[in-house]
């Protein structure tokens, strides 16, 4: 008899989380829950409410009811930077700073006084297939190249779950396929546990295991990718 | 010319004031063709400045006549409406008011009383409330460039921000480049009248002391001492009103509050 399966332990809990500004309702009581090593993808329609969806989870805005749990605490408990650090944000569009690769892999962990050794900044970037990158300038850098930067950038502030925010929608076809291919490699070494907003539904189904669709700010469905997708 | 058609000067004044309004008119329609509308608000700010000072004039000579302790109420209604004023220019930023209000408060007004204290400044009520009016008049100015220039890099840098905060930042640290560009963009007019003093202009207050018959030489060096005050006022109180305001564009959450289209 083999010995029954135990699931994952929940790391991120959404509770009735719901946000209005002034005369528009972007989330309406949102409710889910991500497990260790699982990769959620969210999707639905353009003003779904998916962005705004990341953002809450965030906490870069503020519900207006409901709350978000982190390994079982109340997100408004947590002190914001801490939180912000353990729920590491991808952009859309990478927002790069002035300087060099490596200043950028470096400024997460120097926020918490850490600093990031140049053997930890070239694993952090071989992971992202931009190993001997750490010392250019991030102006000379093409979209897909800088967008990997942000992602290295964000896994070096060693984060519970990586929140992604539509991250090849900015770029050309072939650098959405390297992007793509840098953080499937990523997820995969690594079994990070990742929200991906996307509106392309066949990188949902490519990247993650369970898709939530978001309607009006509203869940419709949530489930494996592949049921959910197809419906 | 106008000396010829008008002889009261009363009328030669307002024939002078419309002449210069027209001026100001013309460039207002040359930024209209351009695409930037300045109409209302030149039209209001025109209107009101001619009204205020007319009114000012009228009653500078019962003011001036007025015991020494009046000095620091007039300043300090003076500093309220200025507050008011360069409030304007940080629109959508929570408590603009207050924040500007207090920093020409100790800006202009920690300027005015070191050197009102240290004989820089006469005491005398004709004397103060012209050189005090002066620095907070430019303390304003400074203010509203400050404050917005502030808003203008924040609200053009709302991605940067934020990705500084999702990296742990703290809110202060990730406005920090733009505090830094509206202190230095807000002191460019003060320190361009320093520099230029004399070569490429004479101000008013010199111009004044040679027409009431004081040396020339003293009104020069006088001239600059206003000046050096000026940028001295202006300097601390852009400094003030951007340490104050960076906190403002946070909630208590660390979240950017001032954003586009919001």
């Amino acid at each position: 008899m083999s010995a029954p399966l135990i699931p994952a332990p929940v790391i991120l809990r959404a509770e009735h989380l719901a946000r209005s500004v002034i005369d528009k309702t972007l989330i309406q009581d949102a409710n889910f829950e991500l497990r260790k090593g699982e990769v959620l993808a969210i999707t639905g329609p353009s003003g779904s409410g998916k962005t705004s969806l990341l953002r809450l989870l965030n906490r870069l805005d503020e519900p207006t009811s409901g709350t978000v749990f982190v390994e079982g605490q109340d997100y408004r408990g947590i002190e914001p930077r801490e939180l912000r650090r353990k729920l590491g944000l991808v952009t859309q569009r990478p927002y790069l700073f002035p300087g060099t690769v490596a200043d950028n892999l470096r400024f997460g962990p120097a926020q918490r006084g850490v600093t990031l050794g140049p053997g930890a900044i070239e694993e952090l970037l071989t992971q992202v297939g931009l190993k001997h990158y750490a010392g250019r300038d991030v102006a000379n850098l093409s979209g897909g190249e800088a967008q990997r930067v942000s992602v290295a950038r964000t896994l070096a502030n060693s984060p519970l779950v990586v929140l992604l925010d539509e991250p090849t929608s900015a770029l050309d076809e072939a650098s959405k396929l390297e992007v793509e291919s840098a953080i499937q490699k990523v997820v995969q070494s690594q079994g990070l546990t990742c929200v991906v907003v996307t509106h392309d539904v066949a990188q949902a189904a490519r990247l993650a295991g369970r898709a939530l669709v978001l309607e009006s700010g509203r869940v419709v469905r949530d489930g494996p990718a592949e049921e959910v997708l197809r419906a | 010319m106008l000396r010829l058609w008008f002889h009261s000067p009363l009328q030669l004044g307002l024939a002078q004031a419309l002449v210069a309004a027209i001026a100001a008119l013309a460039v207002v329609v040359l930024a209209r063709r351009r695409g930037v509308h300045l109409e209302v608000e030149t039209l209001i700010a025109m209107a009101r400045g001619l009204v205020q000072i007319v009114a000012v004039g009228s009653i500078l000579v019962i003011l001036l006549r007025a015991p020494r302790w009046t000095s620091g109420f007039l300043l300090a209604g003076m500093i309220v409406a200025a507050g008011a004023t360069s409030a304007r220019r940080a629109k959508g930023m929570p408590g603009a008011f207050r924040v500007s209000a207090w920093a020409i408060a100790f800006g202009a007004g920690s300027i005015i009383a070191l050197m009102t204290s240290v004989g820089v400044i006469d005491t005398a009520i004709t004397s103060l409330v012209p050189v005090g009016s002066m620095l907070i008049a430019n303390a304003m100015n400074t203010n509203g460039l400050a404050l917005n220039r502030f808003r203008s890099d924040v609200l053009a840098h709302a991605g940067e921000i934020e990705t500084a905060l999702a990296l742990g930042a703290d809110a202060r640290h990730s406005v920090s480049p733009y505090v830094q560009a509206a202190f230095e963009a807000s002191l460019i007019p003060a320190i361009d009248s320093m520099r230029s003093l004399g070569i490429v202009w004479i101000p008013g207050l010199m111009a004044g002391m040679l027409l009431s018959g004081a040396r020339p030489v003293y009104a020069a060096i006088y001239q600059f001492v206003v000046l050096a005050m000026i940028f001295a006022a202006s300097g601390l109180t852009s400094l003030v009103s951007t340490m104050l305001i960076r906190g403002r564009v946070f909630s208590d959450a660390e979240q950017l509050l001032l954003q586009p289209g919001r």
